[in-house]
């Protein structure tokens, strides 16, 4: 088996054919292209930010005001719509995904399993576009008039709910992320979930304990790790999922405490203006805001990516 | 440890047995929704005059999507004709060479990540490099961003497909004297071929619903396509300013729409999964 995959020949054996050569160096170069393409993204968003860079400094990071007329620059809401919007959409989607693949590996047969992990599986498969269709349209009003009111009742008091019912907002854009990245989290999380051995979670079971105290004291303790890495998945594409958020956050430019207010995310500013903008400033603002994204993402990724990997490794595989 | 009562320890293992069946039930009931109302307010727009005529200006009802289906169309079989190749090649490369070395691992991890940067920021990119660099906005940049988007798709689950090829079979075909190429395209590929097919309709699936990386590449127009080398219509964008738009005859359009974007790329994604079924057989 170790010979197998390098397929390199043993020293003293024939140089290698010419077609070899030219076979490994043509492939290795489109594997290089993966990584060049990765590299070129953070050196043109760097390059093509530079007037906004030297313009506005460190400042355009925690300024809120963002004028095209005037020319000032500020990155603030943005970032705070994509922070907020996306914690909604985590504290949702986590939880939630946990218990359905609970329910996926512990509790329904092995045919029904199926079946509701395909159509959830279906659901990540539905365009952003839709999601954003669905959300204004649909789902918008619907909380504007059931759901948005409800709450008003019961928790109006807070500063969170504050302001009128209108539907769009930080809170329906947090609802409509939960479930666009419910699918790849509650995926992850149900391999996790197969993965405990079996007899660990039989040895819990014969000594008395219910399917929750397995769950929560056995399989949750063992894939602990795993669990986490699902929940980094979910947020690196919640951070900059775009067109749903575009469609029903309300697009404006302020700070505000209320998650029914309308805010704006850095994704959304970008789908909503980048087309408009035709001031050289503007324009360069809106890449640098681009290249905070991509920052951004670029933390969780790598973060995920290193964390399953050690995982993957540590298990030996399988995940 | 405080031993609880028998009956709290039932109420709270049945309670969390109804929570978890109410979560599953409530992951179907959204998807379900969702189609539902695509559907619904999608199917009244679908006529011939949707697939055959171009958008109406403003405020006039009918019209169609034609020019914007023939842009997504072609827009996406170019970039498969792009991304797709050298996906396959990077994954080649990824299961056949660069399993234990360096490049390998790091091409892999460049592979991950990429697949989860946001389209958006890729349509960025090829707007800096192919549009501010050209002075316009083409149907061919657009394509471009949807190939960046495919490849590392490609290459990963190439990669994965290629690996579950058993080594005795690559070890046979090396043993009788068959270059690396050939093994590779002629034996490997053959085994693998569903697995590849199924890596490769999913990248479609994917990029064939993307709208941020277009908005700024092909960006839009109410017009035939003069080739690609201009803005190009294309179905996704039409989607978002006829959504935007506040004339109810061109919101209908975009629902109209939303379903030809939806159904493709379901049928796709379940295509998906009937070709992989074969891989088990």
């Amino acid at each position: 088996m170790e010979t197998a995959p390098s397929g390199r020949p043993s020293p003293g054996h024939a140089r290698p054919r010419r077609d070899e050569t030219i076979f490994r160096i043509a492939t290795a170069s489109f594997a290089v292209l993966v990584f060049v393409l990765m590299g070129g993204i953070l050196v043109e968003l760097v390059r093509h930010s530079g007037l906004s860079i030297r313009t506005s400094g460190l400042a355009f990071l925690v300024r809120e005001v963002w004028n095209p007329v005037t020319g000032e620059f500020g990155a603030l809401s943005s970032i705070y719509g994509t922070l907020v919007s996306t914690a909604i959409a985590m504290a949702m989607a986590v939880p939630l995904s946990l218990v359905i693949a609970l329910f996926l590996v512990e509790l329904a047969p092995p045919a029904l399993s199926r079946i509701v992990g395909y159509a959830i599986e279906l659901l990540a498969a539905i365009p952003s576009i839709i999601f954003g269709m669905w959300g204004l349209f649909v789902f918008a009003p619907f909380m504007a008039v059931h759901v948005q009111p409800l709450v008003k009742k019961t928790l109006g008091f807070l500063p969170l709910f504050e302001g009128p019912p209108m539907g769009v907002g930080m809170l329906t854009a947090g609802i409509i992320l939960a479930l666009m990245i419910l699918p790849f989290v509650s995926a992850v999380m149900r391999d996790v979930f197969r993965m405990v051995p079996p007899v660990v979670k039989e040895s819990a079971y014969g000594m008395g304990a219910t399917t929750w105290e397995v769950t929560r004291k056995v399989t949750v303790r063992y894939g602990a790790r795993g669990l986490l890495g699902a929940s980094f998945l979910g947020l690196g594409r919640a951070v900059g999922e775009t067109m749903a958020v575009t469609f029903v956050i309300g697009n404006d430019h302020t700070v505000s405490a209320s998650l029914f207010s309308a805010g704006n995310s850095i994704a959304s500013t970008l789908a909503n203006e980048f087309t408009e903008a035709s001031e050289p400033l503007y324009l360069s603002s809106l890449v640098e805001l681009g290249l905070v994204l991509f920052g951004l993402t670029m933390i969780v990724q790598v973060a995920a990516q290193l964390w399953l990997a050690r995982l993957r490794r540590g298990a030996g595989g399988g995940l | 440890m405080i031993a609880r009562s028998r009956a709290g320890r039932r109420g709270a293992d049945v309670a969390i047995k109804v929570l978890s069946s109410l979560a599953a039930l409530a992951g179907i009931a959204a998807l379900a929704w969702i189609l539902w109302e695509v559907l619904r307010r999608g199917a009244g727009a679908i006529t011939w005059e949707f697939f055959t005529a171009l958008p109406r200006p403003p405020g006039e009802a009918g019209g169609g999507v034609a020019n914007a289906i023939v842009g997504t169309l072609l827009m996406t079989s170019l970039a498969t004709c792009m991304g797709v190749p050298a996906g396959i090649m990077a994954g080649v490369y990824l299961n056949e060479f660069g399993q234990k070395t360096r490049l390998g691992a790091a091409v892999r991890f460049s592979a991950n990540v990429m697949m989860g940067i946001p389209s958006i920021v890729v349509g960025l990119f090829v707007y800096t490099l192919l549009v501010v660099t050209t002075g316009h906005f083409s149907g061919y940049a657009g394509a471009a961003a949807l190939a960046v988007i495919m490849m590392p798709i490609v290459a990963r689950t190439t990669e994965d497909m290629l690996g579950l090829v058993p080594n005795e079979l690559r070890e046979s075909a090396l043993a009788l004297g068959s270059p690396r190429w050939k093994a590779t395209f002629g034996v490997i590929f053959r085994a693998a071929r569903s697995g590849l097919l199924t890596g490769v309709i999913l990248a479609v699936a994917r990029v064939s619903g993307e709208t941020a990386p277009l908005l700024f590449t092909a960006l839009s127009s109410p017009y035939w396509m003069d080739g690609l080398g201009g803005p190009t219509a294309n179905l996704t964008v039409l989607i978002f300013n006829f959504a935007m738009s506040p004339y109810a005859a061109w919101q209908e359009i975009a629902w109209g729409a939303s379903l030809v974007i939806m159904a493709a790329v379901l049928t796709l994604t379940i295509l998906t999964r009937a070709v992989f079924r074969e891989v088990g057989k």
